[in-house]
């Protein structure tokens, strides 16, 4: 009760310094996206309300997600603990670089499907609910980047499925339930192994503060079964990332929803796999991280090169853009392979580029389907012809997800190229390149095909389909980005490397949630 | 379904376990209980309801849309731990007032908002589920 009679020291249990306004930008965009989902779910029926608050309320997380990154590059990573309670016992938010950039690219994203979504999500996907679903998925893609508690970032894995699930089936249709079986069940079980390492962690340390975590492996590593956590931890966020063998799900699921849920998914949820690797294995093992690095490296080639060959082998344009995630996935993963301030760099840069990048293609992908009247690369054609300002933006994208310059893919390709080559990973190296070189190829033949080639005489009747501008203006906007990451890297670059050299010396990160130097200590406790 | 002995206790069923998932609601401050539990029993009452009287009948007894509820709650919830915003302590602090109601102390606190706020949210999410499923049983 609030009245004791026995004096009590707060100090000992709770923060006590109050808490300053621009603190509360940590756990802003996570609240702020539940609280507009919760409302959009008050007016459920009233559909025609749902685009007007869900927009501007993205829009509005945007600045506040560039906020949040513009305070963390000033003032180095930040704190906030849920309830007072002082750290490792509440649940802490901290935001570093790498978090802060991944939120801000999301919000971009998220922001960018919000105004697609004015075209191709009709009135009975939005009865279903899609600008509540994003919102709340949004809220878990936010605290995923966001926090600072493993077992917190497990709730907002299962928070995004949820959401990811309803966006996945919205409108029910046969197909739709069926790419959702497979999508949830591969899923789950990540979700379930991701549980049974939290729970061994917390067996083993006594604590799910990331940064209590760092500490206590560093202080003790042969008190715990590092390697069997770090490999659960692998497989786990390995099938959220869709890496190989664990991919299966992503080709199978990611053409059946409609263009715009595709498009986010393809750009987010994978990467969000990618980020909790960094994170928890990245910063919080890595010692054993390393020891699997052979591991990590033939998963990152196979990773690649399956993704480049489905790609090549596809007829079907949105499950070929499935492959090519997937071969994007690869390099990412061959970064983190390697490790050390490049590897990290590399994949976070790569990360980024791969959200707006892929996003972009599947809009690009939907327009191009939508002006040839359908998405088989056999018929497909005369698209350069009826659309030539469609086709310039598609080879824009083409060359970026390619990786060659003067786009966003060619800079976290250069990193991750010289990083294995001045670490001696040849083979690596190679790989990337050759990913390169088929994605190149894999694109071409789109290009060739659907954009080049004269109409043919299966082509349904190219009556001049005049384009959405709602999705136009999104497809346009993340082109552009993509063009002046490419043009202008310098300030991205310095970002990530910062972001990359916190990730592997976390001493401001483990600071920031402790700035008296060391946890608490349990009376009696558990814990050393 | 049409069986007179549910029809007819039914009514008292409902009631009673209504004022029951209100009372652990509450119980669930400082004792065993609280919002998840207190929805739960809730859901159980609406359902045996919908079973007992057929699933319009609820959805006219409740009066909003079940997911409408959900989506109170979970504002409800959110807007719990904003609270603290105004007292510069971090989201989520518990904050308590103790206004005098006739004489008496009656303690309130942000905690208690949040929960009912969770108790509102498993309410609406489970109802819509189980009012779903029962309409599909009544084909």
């Amino acid at each position: 009760m609030a009245v004791s009679s026995v004096p009590v020291d707060l100090s000992a249990a709770m923060v006590m310094t109050p808490t300053a306004l621009v603190d509360w930008l940590i756990i802003l965009p996570v609240v702020w996206c539940i609280l507009v989902g919760a409302a959009l779910m008050l007016v459920r029926r009233r559909v025609q309300a749902h685009a007007r608050l869900a927009i501007p309320a993205l829009a509005l997380l945007v600045v506040m997600n560039a906020g949040l990154l513009y305070h963390v590059a000033v003032t180095g990573p930040v704190t906030m603990v849920m309830g007072r309670w002082l750290p490792p016992f509440g649940v802490a938010f901290t935001v570093d670089l790498t978090g802060a950039l991944f939120a801000l690219t999301a919000g971009l994203v998220a922001l960018a499907g919000s105004v697609a979504a004015l075209d191709d999500v009709n009135g009975s996907g939005r009865r279903y609910g899609f600008y509540p679903f994003l919102m709340l998925l949004m809220a878990g893609v936010n605290g995923a980047f966001l926090t600072g508690d493993l077992f917190n970032l497990y709730v907002w894995f299962e928070v995004l499925l949820i959401s990811s699930f309803g966006l996945l089936v919205l409108g029910s249709e046969r197909r739709q339930i069926d790419g959702a079986v497979k999508y949830g069940f591969l899923n789950l079980m990540a979700t379930t192994l991701f549980l049974i390492a939290t729970g061994l962690i917390y067996g083993v340390f006594g604590t799910l503060n990331m940064a209590d975590i760092a500490i206590k492996v560093q202080a003790a590593p042969e008190r715990a079964p590092l390697m069997t956590l770090t490999a659960l931890f692998v497989l786990a966020f390995g099938m959220k990332a869709a890496a190989f063998p664990v991919n299966f799900w992503l080709p199978a699921s990611y053409h059946t929803p409609r263009l715009v849920v595709s498009a986010l998914f393809a750009g987010l949820l994978t990467k969000v796999g990618i980020y909790a690797l960094i994170r928890v294995c990245g910063m919080l093992f890595p010692t054993s991280l390393a020891a699997l690095s052979p591991v990590l490296s033939t998963i990152a080639v196979l990773t690649m090169l399956t993704g480049v060959f489905g790609a090549l082998a596809q007829t079907d344009l949105r499950r070929l853009l499935g492959y090519l995630v997937i071969a994007g996935i690869g390099s990412m993963l061959a970064g983190i392979a390697m490790g050390g301030q490049g590897g990290f760099g590399g994949a976070v840069f790569y990360a980024l580029h791969s959200i707006v990048v892929m996003t972009a293609l599947y809009f690009a992908a939907g327009l191009a389907a939508r002006a040839g009247g359908t998405a088989s690369l056999a018929v497909l054609g005369g698209i350069y012809r009826s659309h030539p300002g469609l086709a310039a933006l598609s080879l824009m994208l083409f060359f970026s997800v390619s990786g060659l310059p003067p786009f966003s893919g060619f800079w976290p390709k250069v990193m991750l190229v010289r990083t294995a080559l001045d670490g001696g990973a040849f083979v690596l190296a190679a790989s990337l390149l050759l990913a390169g070189f088929l994605t190149t190829i894999a694109t071409a033949r789109i290009f060739l095909l659907a954009y080049w080639r004269p109409a043919t005489d299966e082509t349904p009747p190219l009556a001049v389909v005049a384009l959405p501008v709602s999705v136009l203006l999104p497809l346009v906007g993340l082109t552009a980005l993509s063009l002046g990451i490419g043009l202008f890297p310098e300030p991205l670059l310095a970002l990530v490397r910062v972001a990359a050299e916190g990730l592997v010396a976390p001493a401001d990160y483990i600071g920031s949630v402790f700035p008296d130097g060391f946890p608490v200590a349990i009376p009696g406790g558990a814990a050393p | 379904m049409k069986s007179l002995i549910l029809r007819t206790v039914a009514p008292l069923l409902i009631a009673l376990m209504l004022m029951f998932s209100i009372f652990v609601l509450l119980r669930g401050h400082n004792e065993p209980g609280g919002g998840f539990i207190g929805g739960l029993i809730a859901v159980a009452a609406l359902a045996i309801h919908g079973i007992a009287n057929g699933v319009e009948t609820v959805r006219r007894a409740i009066v909003f849309d079940p997911l409408a509820i959900a989506g109170a709650g979970l504002l409800m919830a959110t807007l719990a731990g904003l609270i603290s915003l105004w007292m510069q302590v971090p989201f989520m602090t518990g904050i308590w007032i103790e206004p005098s109601l006739l004489g008496q102390k009656v303690p309130l606190s942000s905690v208690m908002l949040f929960d009912t706020g969770v108790y509102l949210v498993v309410v609406g999410a489970l109802t819509g589920v189980v009012l779903a499923l029962e309409e599909r049983g009544e084909d």
